[in-house]
């Protein structure tokens, strides 16, 4: 008995500590390796604890709205409705960005990149292309010897922020594509094969000559697929990049009161590449306990300096653009706990 | 101790008295309580379960009803959900492995137990029961780099060739399909079948076969009338134990079966299954209402589990009649 209430001590006394300089978070999966990358060296740099769970933007958005973590992460974000069902306590805070680029399979044309705009996208993705001979596909890429062969689309099979950000793309260029699928994480798709997570579409596209799918930029690079050049706005075909993708969100213009909720997929600017999107922390513009309101604003005010976004490009994740960084620090002074503004330092 | 105790019983003196009925029966009490409660813990937690699916599905069943179960539409974004493909993968997945497992795997446990000297008998079973301990993510991936290139080039062109007369066997190949599923689900319970069958078989008595050998039997022919019929509740029991696994199982069929919510005659297309369903779309499912229909999946899935086996429990009562091992056991 003895000994078990002095385990008991002892073990109460070990939990003392957490809840003193920790935050709580959860959402998406995308950004995780940053955020843990970021939350680690904040941790050493001030000794305050985030533990962040990557269980999904929807089960992020989820358990932000019911107030079971400090903040949420989200790579869609929160719509209408569910900014309601918060009341409008919600900043959407802009950490890094992320980009979607379109792999294939066709060996036959070594390395030569096809050239892909949004409606011929949506007429693969709508299942009306299906060789790869067809005119729209060679009226692109004039002088591309392109194979007499069955065009075989691959999309996500699970929920997935990457599959937003592309449907998000391929929803501007057809109304159709607006009327029977839609933008979400997950779409009724119309034709084609699911893999389960980037890897999967991958490994679908790779082992079946003349598959088509896409995956997320970073995936793409590290595994060395290959990708196809995307016609922005002003008509350049351009090569998904970290420079090309900051490009897209400096080419966004954005009002000084914005909620930052706003799509850059098809973003004006020569140099943007089309298929890109913000991914988001979510926050309370109102926060229940000053203290934790105070940790999650210094993090913040931590995140958008140029050496902590420096750290994203070394993981391949695109830094946000001057611009975006700027309307940031000008909104993190609003932010509030228990209707009193929160202290800076 | 016992060959002297009568010499012992008379020297010594008096016995230590026997604990107290008292105490002893006091102990008994507190162990038959922890033990009903395990016991009841099972009905409650699975009472929870229920309810909780139900809880969940709320919404889609007040909205989509029954009809939910027969339509196939699956559209996230206008929040339209019906089930009937991947009801249908699920049930078709499950029984292709069946086809391809059981005549396999009692084939290997009639050969351990009838057959096979008895130097391999051991090392084979264990290394079949072996396939039961590697993860399903793990069959998944051998299943992703391995079995499809296998399938893809080799086995489903020549299923096409020689059975293409058959809708079964028509159509494009890409590789992911429900016939890949099945494959892997096959390989997964495979073991869960051949251990059991082997047991129930082992449990025949000997004097079964003695009986069917002295009478001029074959050893085939003592044990297709003697050995298995007496087995054959057992075996039975051993095939829904695979059937369940194969039902439920999510992660290395969502990675082969192709993830379309699609109804095919083909085996060669791609299907879902619900529990691949659930595996995907959960974590991102931002709506209420796709919540909502994803919980009456796990219901419906949770339904479709308990009437299959409802099923197959009476098929062994009705089997059971005059068959020895197993018939009690299950």
């Amino acid at each position: 008995m003895r000994t078990f209430r002095l385990v008991l001590t002892g073990t109460l006394a070990l939990a003392a500590p957490l809840g003193a300089q920790t935050l709580t978070g959860a959402g998406a999966t995308f950004p995780n390796p940053i955020y843990t990358k970021w939350f680690d060296a904040y941790s050493k740099q001030t000794g305050i604890q985030i533990n962040y769970q990557s269980i999904g933007s929807g089960g992020g958005i989820r358990q932000f709205t019911e107030g079971t973590v400090d903040f949420g992460a989200t790579d869609g974000p929160m719509n209408e409705s569910q900014i309601a069902a918060v009341n409008g306590n919600v900043l959407h805070v802009p950490t890094v960005l992320g980009a979607v680029v379109v792999t294939y399979n066709l060996p036959t044309l070594g390395d030569t990149k096809l050239r892909f705009d949004g409606t011929l996208l949506v007429d693969i993705f709508m299942g009306r292309v299906t060789k790869w001979s067809d005119k729209r596909i060679a009226a692109l890429n004039p002088g591309v010897k392109l194979p007499d062969i069955d065009l075989i689309v691959v999309h996500r099979s699970d929920g997935s922020g990457t599959t937003y950000v592309f449907t998000d793309f391929l929803n501007k260029f057809s109304r159709e594509w607006r009327d029977k699928v839609g933008f979400a994480t997950s779409v009724n798709w119309p034709v084609g094969l699911g893999g389960k997570g980037n890897e999967g579409v991958t490994q679908q596209v790779k082992q079946v000559e003349g598959a088509v799918g896409y995956v997320e930029l970073i995936y793409a690079i590290s595994n060395q697929l290959p990708y196809a050049l995307i016609e922005n706005a002003e008509g350049q075909f351009v090569q998904p990049s970290l420079e090309s993708v900051t490009a897209a969100a400096a080419g966004t213009k954005l009002k000084a009161d914005t909620d930052f909720r706003v799509s850059i997929t098809n973003a004006e600017g020569a140099a943007s590449y089309p298929i890109a999107s913000f991914t988001w922390l979510l926050v309370r513009k109102d926060g229940k306990d000053a203290a934790k309101a105070k940790r999650i604003k210094d993090f913040l005010t931590w995140m958008i300096t140029p050496k902590a976004q420096a750290m994203a490009a070394e993981l391949h994740y695109a830094p946000l653009p001057k611009a975006v960084v700027s309307l940031v620090e000008s909104r993190l002074p609003t932010l509030k706990a228990g209707g009193k503004a929160v202290a800076s330092n | 101790m016992t060959t002297t105790l009568a010499s012992e019983s008379v020297t010594q003196p008096p016995a230590p008295e026997p604990p107290s009925l008292e105490l002893a029966s006091y102990g008994d009490r507190v162990f038959r309580w922890i033990l009903t409660l395990g016991a009841v813990s099972i009905p409650v937690l699975l009472g929870f379960l229920v309810y909780e699916l139900w809880v969940g599905a709320r919404l889609a069943i007040a909205k989509f009803g029954l009809e939910f179960v027969t339509t196939s539409t699956w559209d996230p974004v206008a929040e339209q959900f019906g089930a009937f493909p991947l009801i249908f993968g699920t049930l078709v997945s499950s029984v292709v492995a069946l086809v391809i497992a059981v005549p396999l795997s009692l084939g290997v446990a009639i050969y351990l137990t009838e057959f096979a000297p008895k130097s391999v008998r051991q090392p084979v079973a264990f290394l079949i029961s072996l396939l039961a301990a590697i993860p399903s993510v793990v069959y998944g991936l051998w299943g992703i780099f391995v079995l499809i290139p296998i399938l893809r080039t080799g086995a489903f062109p020549f299923l096409r060739d020689a059975f293409g007369f058959l809708p079964l066997f028509q159509g494009p190949i890409y590789g992911p399909s429900m016939l890949s599923a099945g494959i892997i689900l096959a390989i997964m319970v495979m073991p869960y079948i051949m251990s059991v069958s082997r047991e129930v078989l082992l449990a025949v008595p000997d004097t079964q076969r003695e009986a069917a050998l002295a009478l001029g039997a074959t050893r085939w022919e003592a044990v297709i009338t003697a050995v298995l019929p007496y087995a054959r509740s057992g075996v039975i029991g051993a095939v829904i134990l695979g059937l369940g696994r194969a039902l439920g199982e999510t992660m290395a069929v969502t990675m082969l079966i192709g993830n379309r919510h699609e109804i095919a005659a083909s085996l060669f297309a791609p299907g879902y299954t619900m529990a691949a369903a659930i595996a995907n779309e959960f974590s991102e499912a931002v709506g209420d209402m796709h919540l909502s229909a994803l919980a009456y999946v796990a219901f419906l899935l949770f339904v479709v589990t308990v009437l299959v086996n409802a099923a197959a429990r009476l098929l062994i009562w009705r089997v059971a009649r005059g068959s020895g091992v197993g018939s009690k056991a299950l």
